[in-house]
């Protein structure tokens, strides 16, 4: 088999898999979900929180409950850090200076998982597993308790209340994540990846060497990495360390793992919504976008355009040869298009076409599928503005599922779409216009400017995946990406459940003539549209100076 | 409880969530897989770690290098990628090159200049130059032509800055003779380091190499720094060297080589790939 040939078989094996999980593994999170029965450890949890489980929230309460949880979240995180050293098991790790802790809490308390450290030299057990592993579980429980709050928006009426935040926080914690997650640790421990509370272990090389490692629980934490799509590694090359991922197929099932909750949502949106075609229209544009976006990287990939990847005969440099370039292409390609940000191979060394179109996957808003909850409600609120568009054609009033899209409604979908746009070309514009900025770039030229767009791309998107040959651990790329990753996942999500309480209120409009179908190709593909238009509006003239210039050039 | 203020109520049970939740999937469940992984698959949980003679010599999953105490190859032994992570291969500091694929000019080192610190100035290698001394090098200790597009026959990147009136081989120091005379018209000077050759266009020269010998994987670093595996191709290389060696026959190499070769996962995924510890090994043992 050639290696293209294998690289689509790769490509399809991966998306059958997908579309078989799409049904059960979305019916199994709705009932979870809208399920009213508690089983005896979440009582038991409950009642340690002191919380009322059977209590609905209003949007504001929700929002404040996920607002909360996130703040004491950041802060017990960085008083982790910077006391590691008077922890057990902290492997003589220092405490990590303040701007890197700031930096790192909110990198993994925003599902970002951002990394200006390296783990095998920087984090010990503790912070490791009880600290940075913790906040892969839950900050993917907060994305997909936003998600469902949305969805009852959409799908409940004259309600003023979305849920129980605690509830679907544990929920998706202990129903949804853990089991997987568990299965997930257990195979990749069999392929390989470590799993152990040891000691630094060293060895004599064959021919004399010393060679030293950093053990640590990677495998039960690799898991949630990547079912969370948080993305941060373990050890500084994140998914390219044998370690971590150390054979082909822990690749594919790292892939997997990365996508199997973000393209199952929609089937639970249908479900919830009363109408599986709803979620079939959604996970179908989440399907288009992400398969001109892998065919794209992929064929720039292959055909290894530019001067070193000419030079070289294929783009292996930062790929590691039990992977190659077509897996290591769909993996880069996978990793942005969700919120991962996990890494098999240094995507400062892809080809400008291919490092180019892993930026416009996280402009894109990863939403195909995008990460779990977080993918299903960036992907609803285009939808939202998609039918606003085709209101404004016909000059109707445009309403969705059942709920007219109003004045609010569209401002606050407006309001959603415009804060990272903000957040990357002015953090992008600062860097570039301040010396502390300019004087982090590893590359020159366009180059430069992309891994500089890149990391504020990365940082405002939640994504976490980075052109790495910026040197971001500085006081000053640290505050700000910081800033970039707080905002970019919290304002965001304010919108989005306040938008989740207006929709909720409103007596649902009866389907007329002037109502758009929302489950026929024409509203797919008018949605695919409108989200590749919107952002290559946005972001047009910056990605012409960075990758198209290099790409061109 | 009922009497705090709601927005303490709040924060109180958003700490107790973060503490419960902390205790079961912070320290419940990396504890329980931890256990799970000990007993079901003790040797990877571990590291994969190889033992010869009672003593640990390396993990089956972590490159080493197979260089003597100056750096040069031991021809004896297959040789691993190129690597990025420290000083080659040091798992506690791994890293990619995260050069990008332009990357093509050298900051070429000035004779007798210090840097802050005292150092003699190493200036800096391009990716495209570093490519094109690997390449040579790995040709030079397998005896074939180490010569690949975009390189000078001296093995740094063929990158010309072209200025209006004049072009500089911008990556080859005075007094070397640059790889073409002319460039439209223009005479090609060699490159004084120091100089600022910024304002130029860069024009890298392709050259008509095309039968390439040494393969991708030989003249590029791994995303890793730890990469355990070569490339096929890499492995059949170095293998009359090493038979010559070690005074082995041939087919026996070879033999070696393909029973130290992973295959494609289900036939389909990833890419063949020689685990170069295992094989080294076991010429010592042969």
């Amino acid at each position: 088999m050639t290696p293209a040939l294998a690289g689509i078989v790769f490509i399809g094996s991966l998306l059958s898999a997908l579309a078989l999980c799409y049904r059960p593994l979305g019916d199994y999170m709705y009932r979870v979900y809208t399920g009213t029965r508690h089983s005896r450890v979440e009582r038991v949890i409950f009642r340690l929180l002191g919380v009322r489980p059977d209590t609905e929230q209003r949007w504001s309460v929700y929002a404040r409950g996920v607002l909360a949880f996130s703040v004491l979240s950041i802060l017990f995180l960085y008083g982790l850090q910077r006391l590691q050293s008077h922890l057990f098991l902290s492997l003589d790790m220092r405490p990590v200076e303040p701007p890197l802790a700031w930096n790192t809490a909110v990198s993994f308390v925003t599902n970002t998982n951002w990394q200006a450290y390296a783990g095998e030299a920087t984090m010990g057990h503790v912070v490791q597993t009880a600290g940075l592993a913790v906040q892969n579980f839950v900050s993917a429980a907060v994305g997909m308790a936003v998600a469902m709050a949305l969805v009852r928006g959409f799908a409940r009426t004259k309600s003023d209340t979305l849920g129980n935040f605690w509830v679907d926080l544990v929920r998706g914690t202990l129903r949804i994540l853990l089991p997987i997650a568990f299965v997930a640790a257990v195979l990749l421990v069999a392929g390989g990846a470590i799993q152990t509370f040891a000691g630094h272990g060293t060895w004599t090389t064959l021919t004399g060497g010393e060679q030293t490692f950093t053990p640590g629980a990677v495998a039960s934490q690799e898991a949630i990495k990547d079912l969370g799509t948080n993305g941060g590694g373990f050890f500084n090359v994140n998914s390219a360390h044998p370690f971590e991922n150390p054979t082909a197929w822990t690749n594919w099932l790292t892939i997997l793992l990365m996508t199997v909750i973000a393209s199952c949502l929609p089937r639970t949106f249908g479900r919830m919504v009363g109408d599986d075609r709803q979620g079939y229209a959604i996970v179908s544009v989440m399907a288009i976008i992400a398969i001109l976006s892998i065919g794209v990287t992929g064929w720039a990939e292959l055909s290894a355009g530019g001067t070193v990847p000419q030079a070289v005969g294929a783009a292996m440099e930062g790929r590691e040869a039990r992977f190659g370039t077509s897996n290591s292409a769909l993996f880069a390609s996978a990793t942005t298009l969700t919120s991962t940000g996990a890494v098999d191979s240094a995507h400062d060394s892809y080809t400008a076409i291919g490092g180019g179109m892993l930026i416009f996957n996280m402009l894109l808003g990863e939403v195909a599928p995008g990460g779990v909850g977080a993918g299903l409600y960036g992907i609803l609120i285009l939808a939202v503005i998609t039918v606003f568009v085709a209101g404004l054609m016909v000059g109707r009033t445009p309403d969705y599922l059942g709920k007219r899209i109003g004045a609010r409604e569209i401002k606050l979908a407006s309001l959603y779409f415009l804060v990272t746009p903000a957040l990357v070309l002015v953090g992008t514009a600062v860097a570039m216009a301040t010396e502390a900025g300019r004087a982090a770039m590893l590359n020159g030229g366009p180059h430069g400017l992309s891994e500089i767009l890149y990391a504020y791309t990365s940082a405002s998107n939640n994504n976490g995946s980075a052109f790495a040959g910026v040197s971001v651990n500085t006081a000053f790329y640290n505050t700000t990406l910081g800033l970039c990753m707080a905002f970019g996942r919290f304002v965001p999500i304010v919108l989005v459940l306040a938008l989740a309480g207006a929709l909720a209120k409103q007596a649902p409009v009866p389907v007329g003539a002037g109502t758009l179908p929302t489950h026929r190709p024409q509203f797919v593909g008018m949605v695919v549209g409108v989200t590749i238009i919107l952002v290559a509006l946005t972001f047009l003239p910056a990605l012409a100076l960075g990758p198209l210039a290099e790409g061109l050039s | 409880m009922d009497r705090m203020p709601s927005w303490i109520r709040l924060h109180v049970a958003a700490l107790r969530a973060l503490l419960v939740l902390t205790v079961v999937i912070g320290v419940i469940y990396p504890l329980i897989i931890t256990g799970v992984a000990q007993a079901l698959f003790n040797g990877n949980a571990n590291g994969s770690i190889i033992h010869q003679d009672g003593r640990a010599v390396g993990s089956a999953l972590i490159g080493q290098s197979f260089t003597d105490a100056g750096g040069a190859p031991v021809r004896g032994y297959f040789q691993s990628r190129p690597s990025a992570a420290g000083d080659g291969y040091d798992p506690t500091s791994t890293s990619a090159s995260n050069l990008g694929p332009e990357d093509v000019v050298d900051v070429l080192p000035v004779p007798g200049a210090k840097d802050e610190e005292g150092n003699p100035d190493e200036g800096r290698q391009s990716l495209l130059t570093q490519v094109c001394a690997r390449s040579t090098a790995v040709g030079e200790l397998e005896g074939v032509s180490g010569a690949r597009p975009y390189c000078t026959p001296d093995g740094v990147g063929a990158v010309l800055k072209v200025f209006p009136d004049r072009a500089v081989s911008v990556n080859q120091a005075c007094p070397a003779t640059p790889f073409i005379a002319a460039y439209q018209g223009r005479t090609v000077e060699c490159a004084q380091p120091g100089e600022d050759y910024a304002a130029g266009q860069t024009v890298p020269v392709r050259g008509d190499v095309t039968a390439v010998q040494v393969p991708a994987d030989a003249v590029t670093a791994s995303g890793s720094g730890l990469d355990p595996h070569i490339s096929v191709a890499y492995a059949e290389l170095q293998a009359p060297r090493v038979a010559g060696e070690r005074g082995l026959d041939r087919a026996r190499v070879e033999r070696l080589i393909q029973e130290h070769t992973t295959g494609r996962a289900l036939g389909f995924m990833g890419e063949p790939a020689v685990r170069v510890l295992e094989l080294n090994l076991a010429l010592d043992k042969a």
